[in-house]
């Protein structure tokens, strides 16, 4: 029987959270790495016992952790526990190491991007937002950071290079941190394409590679914001979340800080699909596994409240691709509610029916094991949910 | 032999229980204490220093016999009760935070 294995990412540590496919009822495990900030977990589809995780704490910094048992035990990559010697030599503990590329060979001279107050401050590394393991090979893994750039790992996590083309295009000195950081928060691998990348970077934009990193442009035509100086700018817009149906991997949907919006070639173009949302604000989107055209948002108020409208914690669910949107309620709190879902904290496993979770800030994770009609909370009081992705596992 | 308590994250990250024990050939200071300390245990590399630069980060200190080192210059000796082992050096995390 098919199981599904919930990678929750949460202030205060890990949690897994595991069912069989009627997802009813559900085994808990965590805290993994208890006290700490946990951006993002997320399994490796060649291995899918292969777990990667971002650990970090304004303490210490940042800790890259693999698992190679679904979760069970967790190591730095070629830092094994208790290991003073390997094969190699002594371990030298470089997974955690993320130095922007400044080489003469393959690094630009780019040291600055924009400050809140326009001036041209030092691009300084903080944390990694988001993990995204390669679909075919289990030894690579894709890491965006904070301040935005893209790192790889060929090695299974244990070094990391940076993709420095995106940095050193051009737009660098105009990319502006969000409230949350210039983080880089959004990476999707073209299932059919090994050279096209999408990331996005809050508050700079949507970005594609057609080279497998080498290079690197702006694909923000369409989105329109109100809140920089030039609405229509080619750079500066606050992409919160994009995301693609892997059959379909031109077509992208984008929740921006306003604006749910929609592309049908490849990010060259969008154009919006928000309708007839009660507001077209939010930070998660996702598509159903099955039906391409079925999306789902969280519409949160803002700019400066960041929680449901009128306190009803709804899920808005489009079966035509955006502008048609139904609010999905059943089994979600429709009054006093006045949390947050961040832009990692939703996904969709791959059973039929299509399962939906998501995580909020009041510490629940809730699930819909029928594309959203119905909804359950799977834990209730974790701390704050960074992140939460699925594994559905045969 | 070298004493150095680690704080409680640092700790687990490390798999250590108790306060942890070097050996240091030459002169006993900051740098050769974490050096050492990074050595023995490499998960640590980059969490009380930057790895590149090699600045203690902002929110940990460092204290000896009742006294903070942590503005001290790398490679100034620590106290002769740190090299002797008498007294352990404390890496003390900013009790900041929520």
């Amino acid at each position: 029987m098919s199981q599904v294995r919930v990678l929750v990412g949460t202030r205060k540590g890990a949690f897994i959270l595991t069912s069989d496919g009627k997802r009813q009822n559900w085994d808990v495990s965590g805290p993994h790495f208890a006290g700490w900030e946990m951006y993002h977990l997320k399994g490796s589809p060649a291995n899918p016992n292969r777990i990667f995780a971002s650990q970090c704490s304004g303490w210490f910094g940042q800790i890259v952790q693999r698992s190679d048992d679904g979760g069970k035990t967790w190591t730095q990559p070629g830092t094994p526990p208790g290991e003073q010697t390997a094969p190699g030599g002594a371990p030298k503990g470089e997974s955690n190491k993320f130095v922007y590329d400044t080489s003469a060979e393959t690094g630009k001279p780019l040291t600055t991007h924009m400050w809140y107050d326009g001036t041209q401050h030092p691009w300084e590394f903080k944390r990694v937002w988001h993990l995204e393991p390669s679909p075919t090979d289990q030894d690579t893994v894709y890491a965006g950071v904070e301040d935005a750039g893209l790192f790889r790992s060929n090695d299974g996590g244990k070094n990391w290079k940076e993709l420095s083309g995106l940095r050193g295009h051009g737009t660098g000195p105009r990319w502006q941190p969000g409230a949350g950081g210039m983080c880089l928060h959004t990476i999707i691998l073209d299932p059919k394409d090994p050279g096209r990348i999408y990331i996005a970077i809050s508050a700079a934009g949507a970005f594609r590679t057609d080279d497998a990193g080498k290079t690197w442009r702006p694909i923000n035509k369409g989105l329109h914001s109100q809140y920089i100086p030039d609405p229509n700018a080619e750079v500066g817009h606050c992409v919160h979340h994009v995301a693609m149906h892997r059959s379909r991997p031109s077509v992208l949907f984008m929740q921006k800080h306003w604006d749910v919006m929609r592309s049908d070639n490849a990010g060259d173009s969008w154009k919006e699909v928000s309708g007839n949302l009660p507001t077209d604000f939010g930070f998660v989107i996702d598509v159903h596994a099955h039906e391409p055209e079925t999306i789902y948002v969280v519409p949160i108020k803002s700019d400066g409240e960041h929680f449901p409208p009128d306190g009803k914690l709804r899920v808005y669910r489009s079966k035509t691709g955006g502008n048609e949107w139904e609010a999905l309620t059943k089994g979600l709190p429709q009054k006093d509610c006045y949390l947050n879902v961040l832009r990692d904290a939703m996904c969709v496993d791959s059973l039929d029916k299509c399962g939906v979770y998501f995580g909020t800030t009041g510490g629940q994770v809730y699930a819909s094991a029928d594309a959203g009609d119905n909804w359950t909370p799977i834990v209730q009081h974790l701390p704050a949910v960074l992140s939460v992705e699925v594994q559905t596992l045969a | 032999m070298i004493r150095v308590v680690l704080p409680g994250h640092l700790r687990t990250l490390a798999r250590v229980s108790a306060e942890v024990q070097l050996d240091i050939k030459g002169p006993v200071t900051q740098r050769s204490v974490l050096d050492a300390l990074e050595a023995q245990y490499p998960m640590l590399r980059g969490t009380i220093r930057d790895h590149v630069t090699q600045e203690r980060r902002p929110f940990l200190r460092f204290f000896a016999c009742e006294e903070d080192y942590s503005l001290e210059p790398p490679d100034t000796p620590l106290p002769d009760a740190i090299a002797s082992g008498k007294e352990p050096l404390l890496i003390i995390g900013a009790i900041a935070g929520g």
